[in-house]
């Protein structure tokens, strides 16, 4: 297209891991430790 | 739920359902703009006459041609579809996650400790053996299928009680086989007493540290001081340097404070990636009334700017070969955390507790000495489970003030503690750290955008 351009895959409506396994790091144990930052959690199930 | 911004000379668009981020030209951009976030409620006729004095008719119909087909394809003005999930059932999760405060003690006294100098105004006291082996029993216990078991040596300063930590990991690791379970080791430390010992163990066993450090030394020295009000630069830059070449890949992070008196912080973020330290972390100082140079509303819009400076920096070093990592801009826009985390947040008080000296369990560290948020001991074998309901409906879709906010499964509904001391109430977020948050999630797209694409 010429005047947008998609520049990720994410789709959370097919958001590979469904209702949650829970194995993956709770934010609070980061490197944050005061803040909640689930957005820089990584998926345990798409780690390399 | 979408929302449009522009950094550097690009424009971003997020639509906050679906997770997709566009770049769109000017005309997309301002075509957007008229359609005010409601796609349906505004015609393609009324857009071209809208915009008729600044693009061709063609050119207006042409990008209003895509800009359907991405909201055809699911991708633009897409709506929630995930309110379903916050049951109770998939949201109720299993303990396995502790916080353990073995050191409610403290060798320093930091300006804005929310630990009131290391004691949590609840007395300076040491967990004892018995109570972090029982605490690791609860938490094995209490885990359910869960394999991934997470301990934070926390304080006040860990290294206080390093025997125990010691003694606390070597139990743990006694029954990974028996129980099929993983235990990832994190500590978060000061680093005063750091020595080779030390180092070698937190390297071997743990899987994440955090490393306190404000920067420049002036700053550092100004807050992060000992008892006696010494700073503190000094004494540990060299031991976390020490610890970290022996590091090798492992993770770990150096974990700032700003406050009034270094709103510019990204001279402290570059300040430590000089020291050689590649993974770095730096939250603002909200406490309130509790610390003069806390972060406050009046101090909203240079932080904001800083954090877009310190973005723009770090795109820059990135780009010419200088590797760093800056954790808040570390993201993963292509998947990242999958949708039920995204809704449910932090966890605390329901995947993750935190356990005093003494063995009681709060739904948090920076909640301890809170009566209402005690939820049980570990000593006593105590634990109320109905306490975990609050948290449970912390969800994004439990918050009014979430549900309709395009930032809403990037931050997850903000801190619960911060929300409860700033509003007094854990479902009513905190708006100075929402704009925070929103500038944030702005500078981390952008960010993941130029370093991955170069355009």
């Amino acid at each position: 297209m010429e005047h947008i351009k998609t520049i990720n895959k994410a789709d959370f409506k097919k958001s590979i891991t469904g209702t949650g396994c829970g194995e993956c790091q709770v934010s609070c144990q980061t490197a944050s430790k005061v803040d909640n930052t689930v957005i820089n959690q990584k998926c345990e199930k798409s780690k390399k | 739920m979408v929302h449009k911004y522009k950094f550097r000379d690009t424009n971003f668009v997020i639509d906050g359902n679906s997770g997709a981020i566009h770049i769109v030209d000017d005309i997309s951009y301002d075509i957007l703009d008229c359609l005010d976030g409601n796609f349906f409620d505004y015609t393609e006729n009324y857009i071209v006459k809208k915009l008729a004095d600044k693009y061709s008719k063609e050119k207006i119909k042409e990008a209003y041609g895509e800009i359907f087909k991405i909201y055809e394809s699911g991708k633009l003005f897409s709506s929630d579809t995930h309110e379903n999930l916050a049951t109770e059932e998939n949201l109720n999760s299993p303990v396995k996650a502790l916080c353990l405060n073995v050191a409610h003690d403290c060798n320093m006294q930091c300006k804005y400790c929310f630990a009131s100098k290391g004691d949590f105004g609840c007395g300076r006291e040491l967990m004892s053996l018995e109570t972090a082996k029982k605490a690791i029993d609860f938490v094995v216990q209490n885990s359910g299928s869960i394999r991934n078991l997470e301990i934070d040596f926390f304080g006040g300063e860990p290294l206080m009680n390093f025997e125990v930590v010691k003694e606390a990991v070597k139990y743990a690791r006694s029954l990974e086989k028996e129980y099929d379970k993983n235990f990832r080791f994190t500590i978060t430390t000061n680093g005063i007493l750091l020595d080779d010992d030390k180092i070698d163990f937190i390297n071997k066993e743990m899987f994440d540290i955090v490393l306190s450090l404000d920067g420049r030394r002036e700053i550092n020295d100004k807050y992060r001081v000992t008892r006696g009000g010494v700073g503190t630069y000094d004494v540990v830059v060299p031991r976390f340097q020490k610890l970290v070449a022996k590091r090798g890949n492992k993770n770990y992070y150096v974990r700032g404070t700003y406050a009034k008196d270094n709103i510019k912080f990204s001279d402290d973020v570059l300040h430590i990636y000089d020291l050689g330290f590649k993974h770095i972390s730096m939250e603002p100082a909200l406490c309130g009334d509790k610390f003069e140079s806390s972060i406050t509303e009046e101090c909203l819009d240079e932080v904001l700017k800083e954090q877009e400076n310190l973005c723009n920096k770090l795109i820059d070093m990135n780009l010419s070969g200088r590797d760093v990592d800056f954790f808040n801009f570390s993201i993963d826009i292509n998947e990242g955390p999958c949708i039920l985390k995204r809704l449910k947040g932090c966890g605390c008080g329901n995947d993750y507790v935190a356990v005093t000296p003494n063995g009681d369990i709060y739904s948090c560290h920076q909640v301890v000495g809170e009566e209402k948020f005690k939820m049980g001991n570990i000593n006593s074998g105590t634990f109320d489970k109905k306490r975990k309901k609050p948290f449970l409906n912390t969800t994004i879709y439990h918050k009014e003030k979430c549900r309709e906010c395009w930032a809403k499964f990037y931050c997850s509904g903000g801190c619960t503690a911060k929300n409860y001391f700033n509003c007094g109430s854990i479902m009513d977020p905190y708006d100075l750290a929402c704009r925070m948050q929103k500038k944030k999630i702005e500078c981390a797209v952008a960010y993941q955008f130029y370093i991955n694409q170069n355009y």
